[in-house]
């Protein structure tokens, strides 16, 4: 589904990521972990399309296209939903237009039908039994005056509404209580399926204990520099970076 | 590309209702004079007081000079260029639809002002003015059922001489400003309301302008006048051809609320606002003045202002009867190198008298957006409350956004309350939208709609459609 080769970018000339390889498959969940300032949110940035990040070389490839050609909407459409580490304001727009206009542009680029009204409010409510987000974020406008948790389950809901094939989950446990985390870490789970994939971006391994991943990669100094089953997330919980550090610098 | 790029990339939409019609017109020699009012007043069929007040109002103009603390550069502006009248052709008032030139109803449809009683939308009686005159009125006859008068200011002369007497220039006097001694020597139509005493207005009243002939100067008055325990709610909308040279519109608006009435006039003002280099579109000075006369009576203005090359206009309240109400709802909108100096008044006179003042700014381009406004609470407004709300918003780094508020309160059981804000539309805002599937161009739409929400939210349902559409479409290629 996605194939990232020798990715390199800069921000404000500052090199940042220096050579990302990698590959995920439908169906399955990869968590990418690492120390402060190691690239993680770069690269969700990265895939998303922010024009900020400039891409100096690589390439990356999503359903077989030239990923890094898209607009940020485009890629939107075909599938790729970024869950916000920050996830911004926008004051006096509903939720339900936000949504509405959202889905439907993602409607039309799959040649379905924009849904009305009341079929748009049916298929709103199912989603947010789904993810058990309160009726009344979702009555307010995008965003405004929600707590960080709420932002956060906010997002969950967005993607459960948009039904992403690629999800990037940037930071999305940064925050939240134990109960606000298995309501976030549920939702993924009952949205996983074999026909779509999900990139979890972490600093700590204790969203991993729901969400199961595939694979596990440590991002360190612009790459990845180790990649492993789920278990790689309990050693560095109680290792820390320290020890990969003094790996990498060995090589 | 990133999304400056794309909003740059975005095809320039074009003022849709820049068209000309060619029609027969009837029209003055350019320029003011005696013989020029003389003649005015005469074609109109005009009672002898009127005349008599034009003239004192042209012999007041002549000794005044244009003002100049507005936040705004005018060009000069030579008043002996302008033609004062200008109406189309007819041998006589159209008695029914079929008097009407066809061109002229093509026209109106094409701007979605259809005359034709039937195919109106439900519950909006029409008063269409082109040029110097009003073209037709609608469902009059409905309205004069409920003994309410909506006709032309014209019509209004000949036939309610009384009542035009009684409150023409009440609200407004000649002397009030240069603008208002013009209009009152020179106007030649507008809109009349009169709502009798206990009668709630069934339909939306709506007048609608239109600038056509060239080198032609607008100058409208409206009269609105709410007896006792009455209510009404009327919009105004207007349109002109794109013409390189600049057109000057200069109306005046008067409302009278009496006791327990209520008045909400709405605006959704979208003259030519010149092209994208600041060429042509019209000067927009407007002096609007409503007086809630006698106790409980209330008066809410609402205005979508996106049109005009420069706005100068501040629909303001005298608060006179005790316990009476004001309001002033605003979205002002420039982009490219439009100006706009706009806000309003509050005048509080009687006794708990509240004011409240919503003004939303965005200024896009190289314009430049100015709020001004006034909060007066005299002696005698024991408990009087103000608040006021003035959000500027910009979207690009070229733009200005400039508040000028004025509190002046002489009694001390007042309560006034200001906030302001200035935002930047985020980068992030626009990308968060893109990353859920939605083009920026949308995106700017929604954020700009939810941005002036509050304001949207006064209008009439047919009018806050219209009003939403006409903010994208003002504001597109305007982020950078």
């Amino acid at each position: 589904m996605l194939t990232i080769k020798n990715l390199k970018a800069q921000i404000n000339g500052k090199p940042i990521l220096k050579g990302i390889n990698l590959e995920i498959k439908a169906g399955e969940v990869h968590a990418i972990m690492g120390p402060n300032g190691s690239g993680k949110s770069t690269l969700a940035a990265v895939l998303a399309g922010r024009d900020y990040v400039e891409i100096t070389s690589g390439e990356v490839l999503f359903m077989g296209q030239n990923l890094l050609d898209l607009a940020p909407e485009e890629r939107a459409r075909m599938g790729i939903f970024l869950g916000f580490q920050y996830p911004v304001e926008i004051p006096g727009v509903s939720m339900v237009s936000f949504m509405r206009t959202a889905v439907n542009e993602i409607r039309k680029y799959r040649n379905l039908p924009p849904l009305n009204s009341s079929d748009f409010l049916k298929y709103m409510r199912e989603k947010k039994e789904l993810v058990e987000i309160d009726t009344q974020l979702t009555h307010r406008s995008v965003n405004e005056g929600f707590s960080g948790g709420e932002k956060k389950k906010n997002e969950i809901f967005q993607m459960a509404m948009l039904e992403p094939k690629l999800a990037i989950l940037d930071e999305t446990d940064s925050g939240l209580d134990i109960d606000a985390l298995r309501i976030v870490a549920n939702g993924v789970n009952k949205l996983k399926s074999p026909d779509n994939a999900y990139l979890v971006i972490t600093h700590y391994q204790r969203l991993l204990d729901y969400i199961i991943p595939d694979v596990v990669h440590v991002l360190y100094d612009g790459r990845i520099v180790k990649s492993a089953g789920k278990e790689l997330a309990l050693e560095l919980e109680e290792k820390g970076y320290d020890w990969i550090k003094r790996e990498y610098q060995k090589i | 590309m990133n999304s400056e790029d794309i909003i740059q990339n975005l095809t320039q939409s074009d003022y849709k209702y820049g068209f000309t019609t060619n029609i027969e017109t009837e029209t003055f020699p350019k320029g003011i004079n005696e013989d020029i009012i003389r003649r005015l007043s005469e074609i109109k069929g005009e009672p002898s007081f009127m005349l008599e007040w034009r003239l004192k109002a042209f012999e007041y103009w002549k000794q005044m000079e244009m003002p100049t603390w507005a936040h705004l550069k005018i060009p000069p502006i030579d008043y002996q260029e302008i033609i004062y009248y200008a109406a189309p052709k007819k041998n006589k008032a159209p008695e029914s639809l079929d008097d009407i030139d066809p061109e002229l109803k093509k026209t109106f449809d094409k701007l979605g002002i259809p005359l034709e009683e039937q195919k109106q939308l439900s519950g909006v009686a029409v008063d269409a003015v082109m040029d110097s005159v009003s073209i037709k009125t609608t469902f009059k006859e409905t309205l004069a059922n409920l003994g309410i008068i909506f006709c032309s200011m014209s019509e209004a002369i000949r036939e309610h001489p009384d009542l035009v007497k009684k409150y023409l220039g009440s609200v407004v006097p000649y002397t009030d400003n240069f603008f208002a001694a013009l209009n009152s020597a020179v106007f030649s139509d507008g809109s009349f309301v009169y709502i009798p005493k206990g009668v709630r207005c069934p339909m939306e009243l709506s007048t609608y302008f239109r600038i056509n002939a060239k080198n032609t100067g607008q100058f409208e008055r409206t009269l609105i006048i709410a007896d006792e325990d009455s209510y009404v709610s009327y919009l105004e909308g207007c349109t002109a051809p794109m013409r390189d040279e600049h057109q000057l519109h200069a109306a005046v608006v008067e409302l009278i609320a009496l006791k327990n009435a209520e008045i909400k006039y709405s605006t959704v003002q979208n003259w030519y606002p010149g092209d994208k280099n600041g060429k042509g579109g019209i000067y927009n000075f407007v002096t609007k003045r409503g007086i809630c006369k006698e106790e409980n009576s209330k008066i809410s203005w609402t205005q979508v202002e996106t049109g005009s090359a420069i706005t100068w206009k501040y629909p303001s309240c005298i608060l006179k009867g005790d316990n009476s109400i004001g309001e002033f709802y605003s979205v002002a909108v420039t982009n490219n190198y439009q100006q706009a100096d706009t806000g309003t008044k509050m005048i509080h006179i009687g006794k708990n008298t509240r004011s409240r003042i919503v003004s939303k700014g965005i200024s896009a381009g190289y314009s430049q957006n100015s709020y001004r406004g006034l909060v007066k609470i005299m002696k005698n407004a024991d408990n009087a409350r103000n608040f006021t709300q003035c959000d500027s918003m910009l979207l690009s780094d070229k733009c200005g956004a400039h508040t000028f508020p004025y509190i002046e309160i002489d009694n001390p059981t007042a309560i006034a309350e200001h906030e302001a804000t200035t935002s930047r539309i985020g980068e992030d805002q626009i990308f968060y939208c893109n990353q859920r599937g939605i083009s920026t161009e949308d995106a700017v739409g929604l954020i700009v709609n939810g941005y002036a929400r509050e304001v949207l939210n006064q209008l009439p349902m047919e009018f806050a459609v219209e009003a939403q559409k006409l903010l994208q479409i003002t504001l597109e290629n305007s982020v950078g």
